[in-house]
Protein backbone atom coordinates (compact mmCIF):
# COMPACT_ATOMS: atom_id res chain seq x y z
CA UNK A 1 0.00 0.00 0.00
CA UNK A 2 1.43 2.97 -1.22
CA UNK A 3 2.02 6.73 0.85
CA UNK A 4 -0.83 8.59 1.01
CA UNK A 5 -1.67 11.73 3.18
CA UNK A 6 -5.04 13.49 3.39
CA UNK A 7 -5.11 16.83 5.77
CA UNK A 8 -8.28 18.18 7.52
CA UNK A 9 -8.63 21.55 9.81
CA UNK A 10 -10.27 21.96 13.73
CA UNK A 11 -9.97 24.37 15.35
CA UNK A 12 -7.05 25.65 13.73
CA UNK A 13 -4.90 22.16 13.96
CA UNK A 14 -4.41 20.48 11.24
CA UNK A 15 -4.67 16.44 11.06
CA UNK A 16 -2.72 14.72 8.77
CA UNK A 17 -4.46 11.01 7.74
CA UNK A 18 -1.76 9.41 6.79
CA UNK A 19 -1.86 5.94 5.20
CA UNK A 20 0.55 3.59 3.89
CA UNK A 21 4.49 3.12 3.94
CA UNK A 22 6.76 5.84 5.00
CA UNK A 23 9.90 4.60 3.19
CA UNK A 24 13.24 5.69 1.51
CA UNK A 25 12.15 6.94 -2.14
CA UNK A 26 8.38 6.20 -1.08
CA UNK A 27 6.44 8.31 1.68
CA UNK A 28 9.16 10.04 3.75
CA UNK A 29 9.72 12.86 0.73
CA UNK A 30 6.28 13.47 0.38
CA UNK A 31 5.68 13.65 4.12
CA UNK A 32 9.03 15.98 4.29
CA UNK A 33 7.39 18.51 1.56
CA UNK A 34 3.59 18.64 3.39
CA UNK A 35 4.82 19.29 7.28
CA UNK A 36 7.06 21.95 5.28
CA UNK A 37 4.24 23.48 2.56
CA UNK A 38 2.56 23.47 5.83
CA UNK A 39 4.62 25.26 8.08
CA UNK A 40 5.79 28.06 5.60
CA UNK A 41 1.87 28.95 5.32
CA UNK A 42 1.78 29.39 9.27
CA UNK A 43 0.08 26.05 9.98
CA UNK A 44 1.69 25.56 12.94
CA UNK A 45 -0.72 23.08 14.70
CA UNK A 46 -0.26 19.63 13.34
CA UNK A 47 -1.24 16.51 14.11
CA UNK A 48 0.03 13.39 12.09
CA UNK A 49 -2.44 10.47 12.72
CA UNK A 50 -0.30 7.36 11.89
CA UNK A 51 -3.25 5.15 12.32
CA UNK A 52 -3.18 3.73 8.65
CA UNK A 53 0.35 3.45 8.45
CA UNK A 54 1.28 -0.16 7.35
CA UNK A 55 5.32 0.44 7.48
CA UNK A 56 7.65 2.86 8.53
CA UNK A 57 11.72 2.26 8.06
CA UNK A 58 14.44 4.74 9.62
CA UNK A 59 13.62 7.33 6.46
CA UNK A 60 10.75 7.45 7.72
CA UNK A 61 11.19 7.70 11.40
CA UNK A 62 13.80 10.25 9.99
CA UNK A 63 11.18 12.52 8.46
CA UNK A 64 9.11 12.29 11.65
CA UNK A 65 11.73 13.89 13.41
CA UNK A 66 12.74 15.69 11.11
CA UNK A 67 9.13 17.59 10.80
CA UNK A 68 8.77 17.73 14.55
CA UNK A 69 12.27 19.95 14.82
CA UNK A 70 11.06 22.19 11.74
CA UNK A 71 7.58 22.70 13.32
CA UNK A 72 9.18 23.49 16.69
CA UNK A 73 11.63 25.63 15.25
CA UNK A 74 8.91 27.38 13.56
CA UNK A 75 7.29 28.24 17.07
CA UNK A 76 4.94 25.54 16.62
CA UNK A 77 4.02 21.62 17.54
CA UNK A 78 4.08 18.51 15.94
CA UNK A 79 2.09 15.91 17.37
CA UNK A 80 1.43 12.02 16.67
CA UNK A 81 -1.79 10.05 16.69
CA UNK A 82 -2.91 6.28 16.85
CA UNK A 83 0.91 4.64 15.98
CA UNK A 84 0.65 0.89 15.48
CA UNK A 85 2.62 -1.19 17.39
CA UNK A 86 5.18 -1.57 14.96
CA UNK A 87 5.47 2.02 14.86
CA UNK A 88 5.69 2.14 18.69
CA UNK A 89 8.05 -0.66 18.89
CA UNK A 90 10.23 1.77 16.55
CA UNK A 91 10.09 4.84 18.50
CA UNK A 92 10.47 3.07 21.56
CA UNK A 93 14.02 1.47 20.13
CA UNK A 94 15.58 4.59 18.53
CA UNK A 95 13.99 6.64 21.94
CA UNK A 96 12.04 8.79 20.56
CA UNK A 97 8.87 7.86 21.91
CA UNK A 98 9.36 10.40 25.25
CA UNK A 99 10.15 13.04 22.67
CA UNK A 100 6.97 13.13 20.91
CA UNK A 101 3.89 14.04 22.22
CA UNK A 102 1.94 10.81 21.82
CA UNK A 103 -1.90 10.17 21.54
CA UNK A 104 -4.77 7.62 20.97
CA UNK A 105 -7.29 9.23 20.67
CA UNK A 106 -7.62 12.30 18.48
CA UNK A 107 -9.54 14.25 21.07
CA UNK A 108 -6.74 14.81 23.53
CA UNK A 109 -4.38 15.57 20.77
CA UNK A 110 -6.05 18.40 19.79
CA UNK A 111 -7.22 19.53 23.39
CA UNK A 112 -3.16 18.86 24.07
CA UNK A 113 -2.04 22.21 21.97
CA UNK A 114 -1.31 25.09 23.67
CA UNK A 115 -3.44 28.09 23.05
CA UNK B 1 14.86 -29.35 8.52
CA UNK B 2 17.63 -30.95 6.07
CA UNK B 3 21.32 -30.18 7.33
CA UNK B 4 21.90 -29.13 3.74
CA UNK B 5 22.47 -25.39 3.24
CA UNK B 6 21.02 -23.12 0.78
CA UNK B 7 22.40 -20.16 -0.43
CA UNK B 8 21.41 -17.55 -2.74
CA UNK B 9 23.30 -14.51 -4.49
CA UNK B 10 21.96 -11.19 -5.96
CA UNK B 11 24.00 -8.31 -7.42
CA UNK B 12 21.84 -5.11 -7.03
CA UNK B 13 22.47 -1.83 -8.40
CA UNK B 14 23.17 1.50 -6.36
CA UNK B 15 19.54 2.71 -6.97
CA UNK B 16 17.27 3.14 -4.25
CA UNK B 17 14.88 0.36 -6.11
CA UNK B 18 17.12 -1.93 -4.69
CA UNK B 19 16.14 -1.66 -1.44
CA UNK B 20 12.92 -3.03 -2.08
CA UNK B 21 14.02 -5.54 -4.38
CA UNK B 22 16.42 -6.67 -1.70
CA UNK B 23 13.75 -6.53 1.00
CA UNK B 24 11.27 -8.59 -1.23
CA UNK B 25 13.59 -11.53 -2.01
CA UNK B 26 14.42 -11.60 1.64
CA UNK B 27 10.73 -11.54 2.86
CA UNK B 28 10.22 -15.06 0.52
CA UNK B 29 13.22 -16.67 1.92
CA UNK B 30 12.12 -15.76 5.52
CA UNK B 31 8.79 -17.15 4.66
CA UNK B 32 10.14 -20.48 2.88
CA UNK B 33 12.41 -20.89 6.59
CA UNK B 34 9.08 -20.60 8.98
CA UNK B 35 9.61 -17.24 10.28
CA UNK B 36 6.81 -15.86 11.62
CA UNK B 37 4.80 -12.11 10.52
CA UNK B 38 6.71 -10.69 12.99
CA UNK B 39 10.26 -12.21 12.96
CA UNK B 40 9.51 -11.46 8.96
CA UNK B 41 9.05 -8.06 9.62
CA UNK B 42 12.52 -7.54 11.62
CA UNK B 43 14.02 -9.73 9.15
CA UNK B 44 12.73 -7.48 5.76
CA UNK B 45 13.38 -3.77 7.82
CA UNK B 46 17.09 -5.23 8.57
CA UNK B 47 17.95 -5.82 5.05
CA UNK B 48 16.37 -2.77 4.25
CA UNK B 49 18.23 -0.85 5.99
CA UNK B 50 21.40 -2.60 5.30
CA UNK B 51 20.87 -2.30 1.72
CA UNK B 52 20.34 1.95 2.04
CA UNK B 53 23.59 1.56 3.73
CA UNK B 54 25.12 -0.01 0.77
CA UNK B 55 23.12 2.10 -1.83
CA UNK B 56 23.70 5.83 -0.34
CA UNK B 57 26.59 5.58 2.09
CA UNK B 58 29.10 3.05 1.06
CA UNK B 59 28.21 2.99 -3.41
CA UNK B 60 26.93 7.14 -3.07
CA UNK B 61 24.39 5.34 -5.55
CA UNK B 62 27.33 5.18 -7.86
CA UNK B 63 26.19 3.36 -10.96
CA UNK B 64 29.15 1.81 -11.44
CA UNK B 65 29.42 -0.10 -8.18
CA UNK B 66 27.43 -2.86 -7.18
CA UNK B 67 25.91 -4.63 -3.62
CA UNK B 68 26.12 -7.90 -2.81
CA UNK B 69 23.07 -9.63 -1.03
CA UNK B 70 23.81 -12.88 0.02
CA UNK B 71 21.16 -15.09 1.56
CA UNK B 72 22.26 -18.93 3.39
CA UNK B 73 20.09 -20.78 5.24
CA UNK B 74 22.16 -23.00 7.56
CA UNK B 75 20.47 -26.03 9.51
CA UNK B 76 19.61 -23.57 12.51
CA UNK B 77 19.62 -20.38 10.94
CA UNK B 78 19.30 -17.33 8.14
CA UNK B 79 22.63 -15.93 6.97
CA UNK B 80 22.03 -12.59 5.62
CA UNK B 81 25.07 -10.42 4.17
CA UNK B 82 25.42 -7.34 2.40
CA UNK B 83 28.69 -6.14 0.34
CA UNK B 84 28.97 -2.97 -0.95
CA UNK B 85 32.35 -1.26 -2.98
CA UNK B 86 32.50 1.73 -0.82
CA UNK B 87 35.75 2.44 1.41
CA UNK B 88 34.13 0.38 4.47
CA UNK B 89 33.58 1.59 8.03
CA UNK B 90 34.49 1.04 11.68
CA UNK B 91 31.42 0.42 13.41
CA UNK B 92 32.66 1.97 16.47
CA UNK B 93 33.38 5.39 14.34
CA UNK B 94 29.47 5.28 13.65
CA UNK B 95 27.92 7.83 16.03
CA UNK B 96 25.31 6.21 18.23
CA UNK B 97 21.76 7.33 17.64
CA UNK B 98 20.54 7.28 21.19
CA UNK B 99 22.90 10.06 22.74
CA UNK B 100 20.89 13.04 23.51
CA UNK B 101 22.74 15.16 21.21
CA UNK B 102 21.95 12.53 18.15
CA UNK B 103 18.28 12.03 19.40
CA UNK B 104 16.99 14.67 16.92
CA UNK B 105 18.90 13.67 13.79
CA UNK B 106 16.91 12.77 10.97
CA UNK B 107 19.10 9.78 10.33
CA UNK B 108 21.44 7.39 11.57
CA UNK B 109 19.36 5.21 12.42
CA UNK B 110 19.95 1.76 10.85
CA UNK B 111 22.58 0.07 12.44
CA UNK B 112 20.71 0.65 15.63
CA UNK B 113 17.30 -0.88 13.95
CA UNK B 114 19.69 -3.98 12.38
CA UNK B 115 21.77 -4.92 15.89
CA UNK B 116 17.96 -4.46 17.60
CA UNK B 117 15.48 -6.92 15.34
CA UNK B 118 18.51 -9.79 14.55
CA UNK B 119 20.46 -11.84 16.41
CA UNK B 120 23.90 -11.06 15.86
CA UNK B 121 25.29 -8.38 13.44
CA UNK B 122 28.50 -7.82 12.39
CA UNK B 123 30.64 -5.61 9.72
CA UNK B 124 34.08 -6.61 8.43
CA UNK B 125 36.01 -4.98 5.34
CA UNK B 126 34.88 -7.32 2.63
CA UNK B 127 36.43 -8.79 -0.24
CA UNK B 128 35.50 -5.62 -2.51
CA UNK B 129 37.23 -3.17 0.17
CA UNK B 130 33.85 -1.68 1.20
CA UNK B 131 31.69 -2.87 3.99
CA UNK B 132 30.46 -6.60 4.93
CA UNK B 133 27.82 -6.58 6.88
CA UNK B 134 26.99 -9.83 8.19
CA UNK B 135 23.06 -10.36 9.30
CA UNK B 136 21.96 -13.58 11.66
CA UNK B 137 18.52 -14.91 12.84
CA UNK B 138 18.06 -17.97 14.18
CA UNK B 139 15.21 -20.44 12.45
CA UNK B 140 11.97 -20.55 14.38
CA UNK B 141 12.67 -24.19 15.25
CA UNK B 142 16.06 -23.64 16.65
CA UNK B 143 15.46 -20.91 19.31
Amino acid sequence: MSFKATSREIRGVVVVDVSGRITLGEGSAMLREMVRDMTSKGQLKIVLNLGDVTYIDSSGIGELVSGFTTVKNSGGELKLLNLTKKVHDLLQITKLYTVFDVHNDEASALGSFRN
Amino acid sequence: MTSQTKRMEVTLESIIDSVDLAEDITLRIAEAAGFDDEDRHRIGMSVREGVINAVTYGNHQNREKKVFLTLELDPGRLVIRILDQGEGFVLSDVPDPLAEENLLKSSGRGILLMKAFMDEFGVVRGRTGGAELTLVKKLPAAT
